[in-house]
């Protein structure tokens, strides 16, 4: 019985094969695909002492770094940002145009549980998806059982590319009321 | 008169010529405007290089910025192995406290108490990108040692290797893979102050094991966990109850004669749903050893839930059953310990963000019963949880059990607080 199994998990090692990838998308495929083929220049936003309080305050953690890159061609804006779930960065690109998620998207997953929030079915939910003027997003998400970290790492970073967007198309990172 | 019109002549011509000199003289020739010109050229040939060169420093600060930042947000220098370090480390835990007022309506075994049941520490680092260790310390209850009530456990101690896209294998100590809290249970993620009983009785849960297993997903949702490990150890001797959770060996010098085998297939395809089953075969219960003189007690383990959550609606469902070797029915002088099985119905609504009320009805097969009596338990609950941020948890709930002649029937109330970071 035992040999049996043993057996059973050697061949099943040897049929993996290949070395390991989590990488759905390539952050430049995702750029080019969100301006669809005619990416602008990359751009850098330095983050203010307003800013890193605001990230801060939806992270409930300092922002890891001092700028971001950006993509920007008018009113719309692509987004590469990490946040850990539980353990390790998910790295997600996140599309806006006019305050308003258009596309959000696992780009790179790390964490040994709750890669479901890659799927369609998750990401979903975001788009059209604003801030309030408490910086939340206006709108509930659904979570996925077993992956609650990884579920608040996409929705943080949903909020904190909102915010970001908001500050380089109006200066500000105050959010009207809807 | 002829003289004074000579002189008023030459005046008139004076007057008017002077001036027509003057500009004269001051006009550039041709030559002074060539050389003019040159070093007016030779000016702007000066002003566009310094331009090009201000231009240049510019891109050379930006560069230098740049570089900084690089440098600052990688932790560079001489503190860089020790960033690097800290960067592949990882740090979690998380903690509860509980009250319990309960009221044994069977006989005299109230509990009220107060316990620190749980603190763990997560210890993880990554060696690679493919290769990482993870682990995680509990202490329980409080206090560990000779005559207390707490324990040291190790509950996960593994090497996880991604040996394929979306393929996994790990070997050490680790959770098995089966029901709802046993691998999730950090208290800000269930309801209820106590974990249920039908998962801490009859799977039994928390229950981590050692050995090699392999996770995986198959696309479209599916995913699953097959694993060989080390198998439970009930120590019977004849009447006893063949308790399966006191069979857990929690990896502490573990016999390890006969083996277990687990299998999970989970399904997550849709949002917010979550369908899983998980098979288990333990070889033999008893190790290899005789009690009562029965020996070669292999036994299954059969457990499918649901879990579903759509907006601040969420439910959960589990029915897990244990099929054993009928020998046990003479180790525990009953006619029916060779079936155990259990399960729950969790409805739960969120009012705010914050709060969310539950309400969970269970039954399950408390082996513990005295021989000949009827083993079945019952309780019904109701509470609620009151998040203060959302990985800080208040926990209030109200049970009421039924069941088991001879066993306590706990009604009363449970207040906890919980964590995890």
């Amino acid at each position: 019985m035992i040999k049996n199994g043993l057996v059973a998990m050697l061949l099943l090692i040897a049929a993996g094969g290949a070395h390991a990838d989590t990488v759905y998308q390539a952050p430049d495929v995702f750029v080019q695909q969100a301006f669809e083929g005619a990416a602008p220049q990359m751009q850098t936003l330095w983050l203010n002492r307003e800013l890193k309080q605001g990230v801060k305050s939806i992270l409930h953690h300092p922002f890891a770094t001092m700028r971001v890159r950006y993509w920007r061609d008018g009113s719309r804006t692509a987004w590469i940002l990490d946040e850990i779930g539980k353990e390790r960065p998910i790295t997600l690109g996140v599309v806006i145009e006019n305050k308003t998620i258009m596309q959000l998207k696992v780009l790179t997953y790390r964490e040994s549980r709750g890669g479901e929030v890659r799927h369609a079915f998750f990401t979903s939910q975001f788009i059209g998806a604003m801030l309030n003027n408490k910086w939340q997003l206006d709108r509930g998400i659904d979570g996925v059982t077993g992956a609650t970290m990884s579920v608040r790492a996409v929705t943080r970073v949903a909020q904190v590319a909102l915010l970001f967007h908001q500050h380089v198309t109006t200066g500000t990172t105050r959010v009207a009321q809807q | 008169m002829y003289l004074r019109v000579w002189l008023c002549t030459l005046a008139a011509l004076i007057l008017t010529a002077v001036p027509a000199f003057a500009v004269e003289d001051d006009r550039p020739s041709m030559e002074q405007m060539w050389e003019i010109i040159q070093q007016q050229a030779k000016e702007i040939e000066k002003l566009k290089a310094d331009a090009a060169h201000r231009d240049q420093r510019i891109q050379d600060t930006d560069l230098k910025v740049e570089a900084t930042a690089d440098a600052v947000e990688q932790g560079a220098g001489s503190a860089d192995s020790a960033a690097t370090w800290a960067e592949q480390t990882s740090v979690g835990g998380y903690g509860e406290l509980h009250y319990n007022n309960l009221d044994d309506e069977a006989g005299g075994d109230d509990v009220d108490e107060i316990d620190l049941h749980r603190y763990v520490l997560f210890f993880g680092h990554q060696f690679t990108d493919t290769v990482r260790f993870y682990s995680e310390l509990e202490v329980e209850h409080g206090i560990a040692g000779e005559g207390k009530n707490g324990e040291v456990e190790l509950e996960q101690a593994f090497i996880e290797w991604d040996y394929a896209a979306h393929q996994r294998a790990k070997a050490g100590v680790f959770l098995v893979p089966v029901g709802i809290l046993n691998e999730t249970h950090e208290p800000d993620t269930f309801y209820g102050v106590e974990r249920n009983r039908v998962e801490a009785e009859i799977i039994p849960a928390t229950w981590w094991e050692a050995g090699v297993a392999f996770s995986g997903e198959f696309g479209a949702g599916f995913s699953y966990d097959i694993g060989i490990h080390s198998g439970l150890f009930i120590e019977a001797s004849e009447g006893t109850a063949a308790r399966l959770r006191s069979g857990r060996q929690k990896v502490s010098e573990a016999k390890a004669d006969e083996l277990a085998y687990t299998a999970r297939l989970k399904y997550t395809g849709v949002r917010g749903l979550e369908l899983a089953a998980t098979v288990q075969y333990q070889t033999d219960l008893f190790q290899g050893e005789t009690f009562a003189g029965e020996s070669s007690i292999d036994a299954m383990l059969y457990e499918v839930h649901a879990a579903y959550q759509s907006g601040p609606f969420q439910l959960r469902a589990l029915y897990a059953r244990w099929d054993i070797d009928d020998g046990i029915n003479t180790v525990t002088e009953r006619d029916d310990a060779d079936q155990r099985e259990g399960f729950y119905i969790e409805p739960a609504f969120k009012i705010t963000d914050q709060l969310g009320l539950f309400l969970r009805y269970s039954e399950w097969d408390e082996v513990r019963a005295d021989a000949g009596s009827d083993m079945s338990m019952s309780e019904r609950m109701v509470g609620a949880n009151f998040w203060l941020t959302e990985t800080v948890v208040l926990k209030a709930d109200y049970q009421d059990q039924e069941g088991v002649d001879g066993r306590a029937e706990l009604d009363g109330f449970n207040l906890g607080v919980g964590w995890s970071f």
